[in-house]
């Protein structure tokens, strides 16, 4: 077992972990943070998206290890302290942008890695950048929705197909 | 996954030294392995991370080539190769998804050669250079079968050359599910000549198509290509896709990446 060492939505969080220990694992088994979903444990689906160093990744993806001594950001970290939702979750909450919810942790951060490098995404842009993360209820269009809506865009326009 | 131990150096000797161990394994990004090790398909005894060795990291341009660390990530690729060699960037950034890209490395795709990558293609039909801790290996030596290359146990790829060509374009037939290229065709046009490298589609992992390279060097369109076919025999065929269907394909999108060369 080795110590590993890293800062959680602005906290700092050590444990003993083995080498095969996921970030995955380590933010759910060790710091109870059990909003970061694990879907596949395959990669493919991203609901367990975290930001690692500001960079959007699969956490069953990545060792523990690896994010040692790392700037980690997971969806607990992305309400103010007293609840209050961000402007993407908000947005998710306004336009319905879940059904069962497993995913939406994963979407939330996809999202924000997306609008922290684009601000203004055209639909098809967010579309494309959402080909990691999949939605099991196939709720995409509102989940589109709420990311254009989360960018200040107008969404009046944007129908379900 | 079974256990292993884990070390991270910062420097091409320490993870040189760190590899001769028995049965440790070089990590890139961990895109491929870690999902590999989890089907106890691999267990190494020790995994040696390239990530921390800055002398590995970056993309620069350099008497008409372009060199990219072994372990950058294919997003620094699809962000910075692009005022160099925007076929290659472009490339690099319809790898997996973001934040597949965010974290796979372009040493490590070449390092594992999957037959569906598509850093091979690109290497090869680049006629790349691949550099390693030890010696330098031309593209068309280094390749060498589904999963096999020219590398040595614990021989690390350091840098990848890529020399820039007059045009180039990569065009990848997506299989939906993984993102993988289920045919995908690198077409570039140096002075000396036109190379087309094939990904996704033999048997054999990435291949030059000979014939489609003598017959562009006459023309370069794709009217050159019309009587051309390759042999499904030594295709991929799976329920993705059959030989026929993959052979098929390797002339569509032959023809796609000469017509985006302009």
């Amino acid at each position: 077992m080795t110590q590993v060492t890293m800062t959680v939505n602005g906290r700092t969080a050590s444990g003993e972990v083995e080498g095969r220990t996921l970030l995955s694992s380590f933010l759910r088994d060790h710091l109870s943070l059990t909003g970061t979903h694990v879907g596949c444990d395959t990669a493919q689906c991203g609901a367990c998206m975290v930001h690692v160093n500001g960079e959007a990744v699969k956490s069953c993806n990545m060792l523990a290890m690896e994010a040692n001594g790392a700037e980690v950001a997971t969806i607990e970290g992305q309400a103010a302290p007293d609840g209050t939702l961000n402007t993407i979750q908000q947005a998710f909450q306004d336009h319905h942008g879940l059904q069962c919810g497993f995913c939406t942790p994963g979407m939330v951060m996809s999202a924000a890695a997306l609008l922290k490098d684009n601000p203004k995404p055209t639909e098809a842009e967010v579309r494309a950048h959402l080909e990691g993360n999949i939605c099991r209820c196939t709720g995409y269009h509102n989940i589109v929705k709420a990311i254009m809506a989360a960018s200040g865009q107008d969404v009046g326009a944007i129908a379900a197909e | 996954m079974y256990n292993f131990d884990y070390e991270q150096p910062s420097t091409i000797a320490d993870a040189v030294a760190a590899l001769g161990a028995e049965d440790a394994q070089a990590l890139g990004g961990g895109q491929t392995l870690i999902p590999t090790m989890k089907q106890r398909l691999a267990s190494p005894s020790k995994l040696v991370s390239l990530a921390a060795i800055p002398e590995m990291k970056g993309v620069c341009a350099e008497d008409g080539a372009v060199s990219i660390g072994g372990g950058t990530t294919h997003a620094t690729v699809a962000a910075e190769a692009g005022a160099h060699y925007p076929a290659l960037a472009d490339l690099a950034s319809h790898i997996g998804d973001p934040a597949v890209r965010n974290r796979g490395t372009c040493g490590g795709s070449l390092a594992n050669n999957d037959p569906s990558a598509c850093y091979p293609a690109a290497a090869l039909g680049s006629g790349a250079t691949i550099v390693t801790n030890a010696r330098e290996i031309a593209a068309d030596d280094y390749f060498q079968g589904m999963f096999t290359t020219a590398l040595d146990e614990g021989e690390i790829v350091t840098s990848v050359r890529f020399p820039i060509p007059e045009a180039a374009n990569y065009q990848k037939f997506v299989q939906p599910a993984s993102r993988f290229a289920l045919v995908g065709v690198y077409v570039a046009k140096y002075a000396d000549g036109v190379r087309v490298a094939v990904t996704g589609a033999s048997e054999d992992g990435v291949f030059r198509w000979s014939e489609a390279e003598e017959a562009l060097n006459k023309n370069f369109s794709g009217d050159a290509l019309m009587d051309l076919s390759i042999n499904p025999a030594n295709m991929i065929g799976d329920l993705h896709g059959s030989k026929e269907y993959r052979a098929h394909l390797v002339g569509v999108m032959t023809k796609r990446a000469v017509a985006a060369c302009g």
